[in-house]
């Protein structure tokens, strides 16, 4: 359960000295995609950040968005963010199950009630209700439910970002993202089929560093990690400039390393943090591999007409693709009101945050 | 690793040209180190590289006569490089995978000297070994 205990005192319990700290604060940092130079103030702000109640709700997805997240051994930085939060509830990793494990989430929820950080991985089937259920709970029942008493939701995988794979034409589940549905709280949506592991424990750390949603672009995501897209950043640009691409996965070109972009990387279209993050622990990512990006952050790219197609254009504004989303939204018949809107604004302000600019001052939260 | 990374389709690396830029802002902050004494560090991990380029731009900047390794949450390897003033910072995780690198332009990274709050820690884990002593 969540405690009084600042994440400071609840690593210095562990043994975690000082300069142990200051380690995991850098490479907080440098995940949050923040100056160095920020790092005392990040150290100063974590050090009286209170340990959250976390409640991580799984629906129709194929669990690796967690694979990815506990794909590490602990104790890796990773770990030590889900020590300095209160996991109350995910129902694969806990050991509880049935009637206690629905008690765990309903304590958790009565105790944080309106703190509490609601993570939800996979899309909510809207077709019917039996679709998918916990414990006899439809998953649409359960959103609803856990949503209310949260401070923000965090939806991670293109599934409850966007709908993903199970919304695929021509999803015969009804299936939707959690922002069709919850309409009166701030969702952070952290896509990717899945996601980065040190983009999702970013997104936590950099929420519990600022205590507020960070920045997000216009799919809802943190600008942080998704505010540069994968062409710009790619080691293989400088073919695309040139005109030099392979055309097969065994030419000339694909030896030597040319752009991927007509063998159909979705490069130019997504907007994603791998060619710098990198996977496995900074190994490599899709396209050092040989292979292009499917795009798997993005809104449809279940249903982009076939990985292997060229895209038709070699740019194209992504914000057109915002409102895709949003249809199933309609769908359903979730409206955002003025109402909602305002207690979104609500539940925003009332929750405490800092801003780099106060870091920078010095000042704490 | 390195058997997986050689075996990359991009056999004739494309550059980023990134490694030649790095190194003029190393000599920018060194300068500024000298005439302001302002320190300067540099996240690795933000920049993109081609397959390569890292280990060049490592190899440029050589092996000077410091190496400190730190056993806090993992190892942590600072090397002093063949630039005096020039560190390379690794931070590893237990299973001793990296999880940060840094180049800082300082006199010692911060990191080396020891913390107050340890210190603190010291003291009274000292005392009270004494104590019982007694």
């Amino acid at each position: 359960m969540s405690d009084d205990k600042t994440l400071a005192e609840v690593l210095r319990n562990q043994g975690v000295s000082r300069r142990g700290f200051l380690k995991f604060c850098a490479t907080t940092a440098s995940m949050m995609a923040l100056s160095p130079a920020m790092v005392p103030r990040i150290a100063e702000a974590l050090e009286q950040a209170r340990r959250p109640s976390v409640i991580w709700l799984s629906f129709q997805e194929c669990t690796g968005c967690t694979e990815s997240l506990t794909r590490s051994h602990t104790p890796t930085i990773e770990g030590l963010i889900f020590d300095a939060i209160s996991l109350d509830y995910h129902h694969t990793l806990q050991a509880a199950s049935g009637d206690a494990a629905e008690h765990a989430r309903e304590e958790a929820m009565k105790e944080n009630w309106g703190k509490y950080i609601l993570v939800v991985d996979g899309s909510i089937p809207v077709g019917h209700e039996n679709y998918s259920t916990i414990a006899g709970i439809s998953n649409l029942k359960m959103l609803e439910e856990t949503a209310k008493g949260a401070a923000a939701i965090v939806a991670v995988g293109s599934c409850a970002a966007f709908g993903g794979l199970p919304m695929a034409n021509p999803n015969p589940t009804g299936a939707a993202a959690v922002s069709d549905i919850i309409k009166d709280k701030p969702i952070i949506n952290v896509s990717g089929c899945p996601p980065i592991p040190v983009v999702i424990t970013g997104v936590l750390a950099q929420f519990l560093t600022f205590g507020k949603v960070p920045d997000l672009d216009s799919l809802g995501r943190p600008m942080a990690f998704y505010g540069k897209n994968i062409h710009d950043r790619c080691y293989r640009r400088p073919f695309y400039e040139r005109g030099e691409f392979a055309e097969t996965f065994d030419d000339e070109g694909a030896k030597k390393g040319w752009c991927l972009f007509k063998l159909g990387c979705k490069g130019p279209i997504t907007y994603n943090a791998c060619a710098t993050t990198k996977w496995n622990e900074g190994t490599s990512w899709p396209v050092e591999s040989g292979h292009g990006c499917l795009g798997c952050s993005e809104p449809r790219f279940w249903d982009m007409g076939g990985f292997y197609n060229a895209l038709s254009t070699p740019t194209i504004d992504i914000a057109k693709t915002a409102g895709i989303g949003l249809a199933a939204g309609a769908a359903i018949g979730v409206a955002a009101g003025a109402l909602n809107r305002a207690k979104k604004a609500k539940a925003t302000r009332e929750h405490e945050t800092v801003t780099v600019d106060d870091l920078e001052k010095g000042e704490k939260s | 690793m390195t058997e997986l990374n050689t075996c990359s389709a991009s056999g004739d690396y494309p550059l980023t040209q990134n490694v030649v830029p790095i190194l003029h802002e190393i000599r920018h902050a060194l300068r500024k180190l000298l005439d302001e004494g302002e320190a300067t560090i540099i996240d690795l991990r933000a920049m993109p590289f081609a397959p390569g380029e890292e280990d060049e731009l490592e190899a440029r900047l050589g092996t000077g006569e410091v190496t400190v390794r730190i056993e806090a949450l993992g190892p942590s390897v600072i090397k002093e490089t063949s630039y005096a003033g020039v560190w390379l910072v690794v931070h590893y995780n237990t299973e001793e995978e990296i999880m940060g690198k840094f180049i800082e332009i300082t006199h010692v990274p911060s990191i080396i000297e020891s913390q107050t709050e340890d210190i603190k820690s010291g003291i009274q884990a000292l005392q009270e070994g004494l104590t019982i002593d007694s």
